[in-house]
């Protein structure tokens, strides 16, 4: 007892020490802290003392935070607008479909990649933008307006983009970054230290770019051929992830992911041991873009959110944050030259051109069969069982109690002679 | 005083948010897209007969290592000073106050290949073992999240049994094992049986531990169920068939476990 | 014998408390290392206390918790007082469908309500968050109310009712005077059992939860689930503390009336 007393002092203490240490730290941060500017400040203060709130469901580690000397883009915006922020997150593009599809909640922007939006469009759970409340979108880059998955750029305004790699730990893996390519991945070399998507869109991506087919084939046969490649990839997983990896691949835990550019700069800017390879047979390009869902209950906060998004102090921002590729010209322009030829944020357009697949939104049918290989492939195990194994525990289980109860009523009746 | 009618709130709210939320389980299980009725999603579910598998089996594992583990720490402490009883009890059911992810991921920080007790073992030169992302290591979660719950009815069942009966036991010629055997246990078997379901069901149900401690290779029932309400692959009716045929398995456990109580009308489970 | 019992405790105490004590002392790292200790720093606490998300959660969780748990003691109580006076059968049937959201796996308990208000959300214009949220968590609450206060009217004596009743009292004055103290103790230990599920539950809120209102199990949810900032061992360590604090205030009290029993 006298113990637990002691533990209690210790973190009472411990409390108002933290109390002390909180100024502190507080004068140490005023140090090269990034201002806001927006060119039109009246701009935004047309909702301001309405008491309106929005709700963001934007990717994991997806936007800045406020750390890093960086601005805090959710607090920035209530301070310059009055609207509330309401931030959630999601890990995939499936997770986010799944709740807007099937669940009550209601969100006033979303961030899918490309396909997604697509699909979205075509079941009609998104909005049409009025870009009369969105100015900033002539920030955006041309070669980034009117792409396939929206023509016509009605419902979506680009807000990163980027290409899958593997990344990889330097110190356990001694091959030159140019002869890395997705067949490592399946290498017994590194068994149990892989990790692997934990979505199937991309998790089939690569198995298919492996197998020489494309990344959006809907032939049952290649999206087959491609669950078996994931099936005899998955004894060497250790693990299937998502924002997870940050975590597993800086703590050493694991030697291989493939994952998404701009987390691997933000990785390798805390690690020295990461590196990142884009792979020469071919990858992934992807386009994340703001989008206003059909729940939404604020439709001009949620585009005055999105056009605060496309002010270049906020873009630059949220691009030097999470390290993905920024379609906004105002702050790729802010950008270092070291940031824009790392070679891995902002590939030449050659390799953009001639090596990477935008994906597109399948059938409903592939889609299907692409979720039921995924889950089926997750779900096995070296041995398969015998299939019988659960009707006949039902079965034996049932009748137990039903031999139970007999028995019981016996009882009862020799009880009574 | 109508004394039933105060009870009514409590019977509509039932009916409306615990007896139609099942029928809508069942109607979603039993329908497709379009309402109409089908049997494929029921019949689909066995395609994933080995994750009711796996979560069955490893569910009892962890149940019976929680058995094996709780019941002499229950007997210890059910015999334990009477003054210290209480405060070593409160000490044992601590940890179940924090919440269960933040246990899960604790044990998710020691695992690891560079976690503590690889680097401890490396101190001595073994290892490193792969114990993360194993179904080791989901049963280890399920036996630290639920062994409490094992141990709660034991003792609580332990502690009632008569101690003359002990005495008595031994007085007409038994050793102390055959009193644990012949005496003890047999008494405290419903504190075995309730302490069996409230650490299977959560066992068999679970959707986080197999995810944080298994890698997710390593479905387990619930994250099939969550997989397919809000995860990578949304199907709702099936969603729905697999709670209803978990459900129909949790059920027969606890009638099965029923049988064993004494006939006992009112008794509550838990 | 007494030398193994104490051994086997203790093994187990190390059992539990190893990943918590862990968590705790990874709270104090300089790093974000999980397995090197690299220096002592309260940086983590103070990052805790400047992130709103978390608090606002908090709040969300302490609200959330406090509202299903009183209104599920008035619902379960008047359902007990209720089901208590009913026939056989029926009482049976009550009780049984009581008992259904303790029996079930709560992912199922979460996935049928979650059918349920996805169903009437499109149909009467409402989307998830504080209402959904408190209906569930009333749900699962009001079950163990009813379980605590039930068994009370079975130790009291149904003639006291009565006699109060002859003795003047209308059945109003009957109820709060007479029965309401000798259910007391369930009330309250119901009340209790309800609000420390609530504020635990995770499973149940994940299903029915919408983009407002995330409760703390959700915010830790999802903070496991990206970049995993010691921000995470800062909450647990206090968590730990608040909850040994709570419990040591409960020894106290629980000593001193025994005390007072026994003067």
């Amino acid at each position: 007892m006298k113990k637990i007393l002691y533990f209690l002092v210790l973190t009472s203490l411990v409390f108002s020490m933290s109390g002390c240490r909180l100024q502190h730290i507080n004068e140490d941060e005023d140090e090269e802290v990034q201002t806001l500017t927006v060119e039109n400040p009246e701009f935004y203060g047309r909702f301001r003392d309405k008491g309106i709130s929005i709700n963001v469901y934007n990717w994991g580690e997806y936007i800045s935070d406020g750390s890093d000397g960086l601005l805090d883009v959710n607090a920035e915006f209530t301070k310059l607008t009055g609207i509330q922020v309401n931030y959630s997150t999601y890990a995939t593009n499936e997770e986010l479909y799944a709740k807007l599809k099937g669940g009550g909640a209601s969100y006033d922007i979303i961030i899918p990649s490309e396909y997604m939006i697509s699909r979205m469009i075509k079941e009609g759970m998104l909005q049409k933008l009025n870009f009369d409340n969105i100015p900033n979108f002539k920030n955006i880059m041309d070669k980034f307006k009117d792409k396939d998955y929206d023509r016509g750029n009605q419902y979506s305004v680009p807000y990163t983009w980027g290409t899958v790699g593997i990344l990889y730990d330097n110190t356990a893996i001694d091959i030159p970054e140019e002869d890395i390519d997705w067949d490592i991945l399946w290498d017994e070399k590194y068994a149990d230290s892989i990790l692997m998507f934990d979505n199937p869109r991309d998790a089939f991506a690569i198995a298919e770019t492996l197998l020489g087919y494309s990344m959006n084939t809907e032939n049952p046969k290649e999206i087959k051929a491609a669950a078996e490649k994931l099936k005899e990839q998955k004894p060497l997983v250790q693990s299937y992830v998502m924002d997870e990896i940050f975590d597993k691949m800086g703590a050493g835990e694991a030697v291989l992911a493939p994952y998404y550019a701009g987390d691997a700069v933000t990785l390798m800017d805390e690690y020295d041991h990461i590196s990142f390879a884009t792979p020469k047979s071919g990858t992934n390009l992807f386009f994340d873009s703001l989008c206003i869902p059909k729940s939404a209950q604020n439709k001009e906060a949620a585009e005055l959110y999105i056009n605060f998004m496309c002010e270049p102090d906020i873009a630059y921002a949220t691009t030097s944050y999470i390290g993905y590729s920024t379609p906004n010209e105002a702050a790729f322009e802010m950008l270092d030259d070291e940031v824009k030829e790392n070679g891995i944020s902002y590939l030449d357009d050659e390799y953009l051109e001639n090596h990477t697949t935008v994906f597109v939104n399948m059938s409903d049918d592939a889609n299907r069969l692409m979720q039921d290989l995924w889950t089926e492939m997750k779900s096995t195990q070296d041995n398969e069982k015998n299939k019988w194994v659960v009707p006949i525990f039902m079965l034996s289980c049932i009748l137990l109690s039903i031999f139970i109860l007999i028995r019981r009523a016996m009882k009862k009746k020799k009880d009574i002679f | 005083m109508k004394k039933k009618l105060i009870s009514a709130p409590y019977i509509i709210w039932m009916a409306v948010f615990i007896v139609v939320p099942l029928m809508m389980v069942a109607y979603f299980a039993f329908t497709d897209g379009d309402g109409n009725f089908t049997l494929d999603y029921i019949a689909n579910v066995a395609q994933y007969t080995n994750i009711f598998v796996r979560s069955i089996w490893l569910a009892a594992i962890a149940t019976v290592i929680c058995l094996i583990i709780a019941y002499p720490a229950s007997f210890i402490l059910a015999t334990m000073d009477k003054k210290h009883q209480s405060t070593m009890i409160m000490i044992v059911m601590l940890p179940m106050w924090m919440n269960f992810l933040l246990r899960t991921y604790a044990w998710m920080t020691l695992l690891g290949n560079n976690g503590i007790i690889n680097r401890a073992l490396g101190l001595i030169g073994l290892g490193p073992y792969k114990l993360l992302n194993t179904q080791g290591a989901v049963v280890l979660g399920m036996v630290y999240n639920y062994l409490p719950y094992m141990i709660l009815p034991l003792y609580s069942v332990i502690v009632k049994i008569d101690k003359m009966l002990l005495e008595a036991a031994q007085d007409l010629g038994c050793n102390s094992r055959k009193v644990l055997f012949k005496v003890v246990f047999p008494l405290s078997l419903p504190g075995v049986m309730s302490g069996i379901t409230m650490v299977f069901v959560p066992a068999i149900s679970t959707f986080i531990i197999s995810r944080m401690l298994g890698g997710g290779s390593n479905l387990l029932i619930g994250d099939l169920i969550e997989m397919q309400f809000l995860g990578n692959s949304y199907n709702p009716n099936l969603g729905a068939g697999i709670s209803l045929v978990l459900m129909v398995i949790v059920l027969l456990i606890m009638t099965i476990m029923n049988q064993f109580d004494s006939d006992d009308e009112d008794r509550v489970l838990i | 014998m007494k030398k193994i019992s104490k051994i086997y405790m203790s093994l187990l105490l190390l059992f539990f408390y190893l990943p918590i004590f862990v968590l705790i002392v990874f709270s104090f790292n300089t790093t974000k290392s999980r397995s090197v200790f690299e220096g002592f720093t309260f940086d983590w606490y103070v990052k805790l206390f400047h992130n709103e998300l978390i608090l606002t959660s908090f709040r969300n969780t302490i609200i959330i918790s406090l509202l299903a748990s009183v209104l599920s003691t008035i619902l379960g109580t008047a359902a007990a007082i209720g089901i208590n006076n009913m026939k056989k059968l029926p009482k049976a049937t009550a009780l049984n469908v009581n008992n259904i959201p303790i029996i079930n796996p709560e992912i199922v308990t979460g996935v049928s309500l979650m059918l349920l208000f996805v169903f009437f959300a499109a149909r009467m214009n409402f989307s998830f968050g504080f209402g959904t949220l408190l209906i569930a968590h009333i749900t699962f609450d009001v079950p163990y109310v009813v379980l605590n206060v039930m068994p009370k009217f079975r130790q009291m004596n149904p003639n006291i009712y009565e006699a109060a009743q002859d003795l003047g009292c209308n059945s109003v004055q009957a109820f709060f005077k007479v029965v309401l103290p000798e259910i007391m103790p369930g009330i309250i230990s119901g009340f209790l059992m309800s609000f420390t599920f609530s504020l635990d539950d995770f499973v149940i809120s994940y299903f029915t939860s919408g983009a407002t209102s995330q409760t703390l199990p959700i915010t830790i949810y999802s903070m496991t689930r990206r970049k995993v900032s010691p921000e995470i061992n800062a909450l647990s360590t206090i968590i730990f503390a608040v909850v040994v604090l709570v419990l040591l205030l409960k020894n106290v009290i629980d000593k001193k009336s025994e005390k007072e029993m026994a003067i």
